[in-house]
């Protein structure tokens, strides 16, 4: 076929209503939130001093935090599937997640001193954290990777390393709710942790997945 | 693009007919650099054509075109040179000035790859008919049975499988 018949071809293919990249993101990521969300409150249960005030807002802030860099993640992921785009102002979040987590460290700081850190940072659930988040960042990535195919992303492990960092987001939102390690240095050491190993699956899997 | 989006055959055809030469000039060069003939540059060009038709819902109105389009070729390119890098990767980056100079376009009217021909019965005959002998989605339908949305369905599904036999042309060797 010469080069000016596959143009009469593809002109004659007429363009279609495509939901934009992002509504097919997030009609792939809320059912999948919804379902690991729904799952983890049958079979694992919020944490049961929750009423307690100072639970309550570290459960908050750790869901927020969270919340951010899955907002993060998913803008980045996005940003990076469209063919020429540079990150700009799809790093913002990010770097606010990022921001919020080295504000509420210095606050933690400055509240209770640097005595005992090392313990605060170790926590009690680590092994489940670490555990938790992973297993159920699966479900998000697998929905978003599913929907980022789509996309035409010029690094698709790049990519995919966002879309795993969104789905870790989600999954440590969820967690969160269970969580009884309240500091901040528990977040940045673990909760960064099991983010960067579904960030690593999420590159892995986009470098075959994604390629277009 | 803009016009070829609110479906303007006439426009999409003009902005494809004029993204060619481009691909093509940049496959060329490339081509060149890592000491390869001018064969693969049609198949490059026709993958690139796929590919920005394909992915063009990735372009939104509010960014300029040079960029995507630039960015869609490059990626083409890249992924063409390492594809098929690896049958006939000879460092002759010596002996580039001592070859003869790549002549016109060797291919551009050849069927470079019969790659259409690997395409389902249907599939095949959809396409052929609507690129080659340039015939309406209507007409099409009536001969085959079909209705002009089914297609205009099997057209833009018979384009996907082109060109993912692209993509997989040279895994296969």
């Amino acid at each position: 076929m010469r080069t000016d018949d596959l143009i009469a071809a593809l002109a004659a293919d007429p363009p279609q209503a495509a939901r934009p990249l992002s509504g097919r993101a997030l009609m792939a990521l809320a059912p999948a939130a919804a379902l690991i969300g729904l799952m983890f409150l049958i079979l694992v249960g919020v944490r049961h001093d929750i009423a307690l005030p100072s639970a309550a807002v570290a459960t908050g802030l750790k869901m927020g935090v969270a919340a951010l860099a899955a907002g993060g993640g998913l803008a980045l992921a996005l940003r990076l599937s469209a063919p020429g785009a540079r990150p700009g102002a799809a790093a913002l979040p990010l770097a606010a997640a990022l921001a919020a987590l080295a504000l509420w460290i210095a606050w933690e700081f400055a509240a209770l001193g640097p005595a005992g850190w090392p313990r605060r940072l170790i926590g009690t659930n680590a092994v489940y954290c670490l555990t938790l988040i992973p297993l159920m960042a699966l479900v998000p990535l697998a929905a978003l990777l599913a929907a980022l195919r789509a996309g035409a992303p010029e690094r698709p492990a790049r990519a995919g390393a966002f879309a795993g960092l969104a789905a870790a987001g989600v999954a440590a939102a969820v967690y969160a709710t269970h969580c009884t390690d309240d500091s901040p240095l528990f977040v940045l050491a673990w909760y960064s942790l099991a983010a960067l190993a579904v960030s690593g699956l999420g590159a892995l899997l986009a470098a075959r997945l994604l390629r277009w | 693009m803009r016009a070829a989006r609110a479906g303007d055959e006439a426009a999409y055809r003009r902005f494809l007919a004029e993204a060619a030469p481009l691909a093509r000039a940049a496959a060329r060069a490339a081509l060149a650099r890592a000491g390869r003939g001018n064969a693969e540059v049609e198949d490059i060009v026709q993958e690139t054509l796929l590919a920005i038709h394909l992915k063009r819902d990735t372009w939104s109105e509010d960014r300029p075109i040079g960029p995507w389009l630039n960015a869609i070729a490059r990626y083409k390119l890249i992924d063409a040179l390492r594809r098929r890098g690896a049958r006939d990767a000879v460092p002759i980056d010596d002996l580039i000035d001592a070859l003869p100079a790549p002549q016109g376009e060797p291919h551009a009217d050849a069927d470079v790859r019969r790659l259409v021909d690997r395409l389902p019965e249907r599939s095949r005959r959809i396409v052929l008919a609507m690129s080659i002998e340039g015939r309406a989605a209507a007409e099409v339908g009536r001969e085959l049975e079909m209705s002009e949305g089914a297609v205009r369905v099997a057209l833009h599904r018979a384009l996907k499988q082109l060109a993912e036999l692209y993509r997989k042309a040279d895994d296969a060797h």
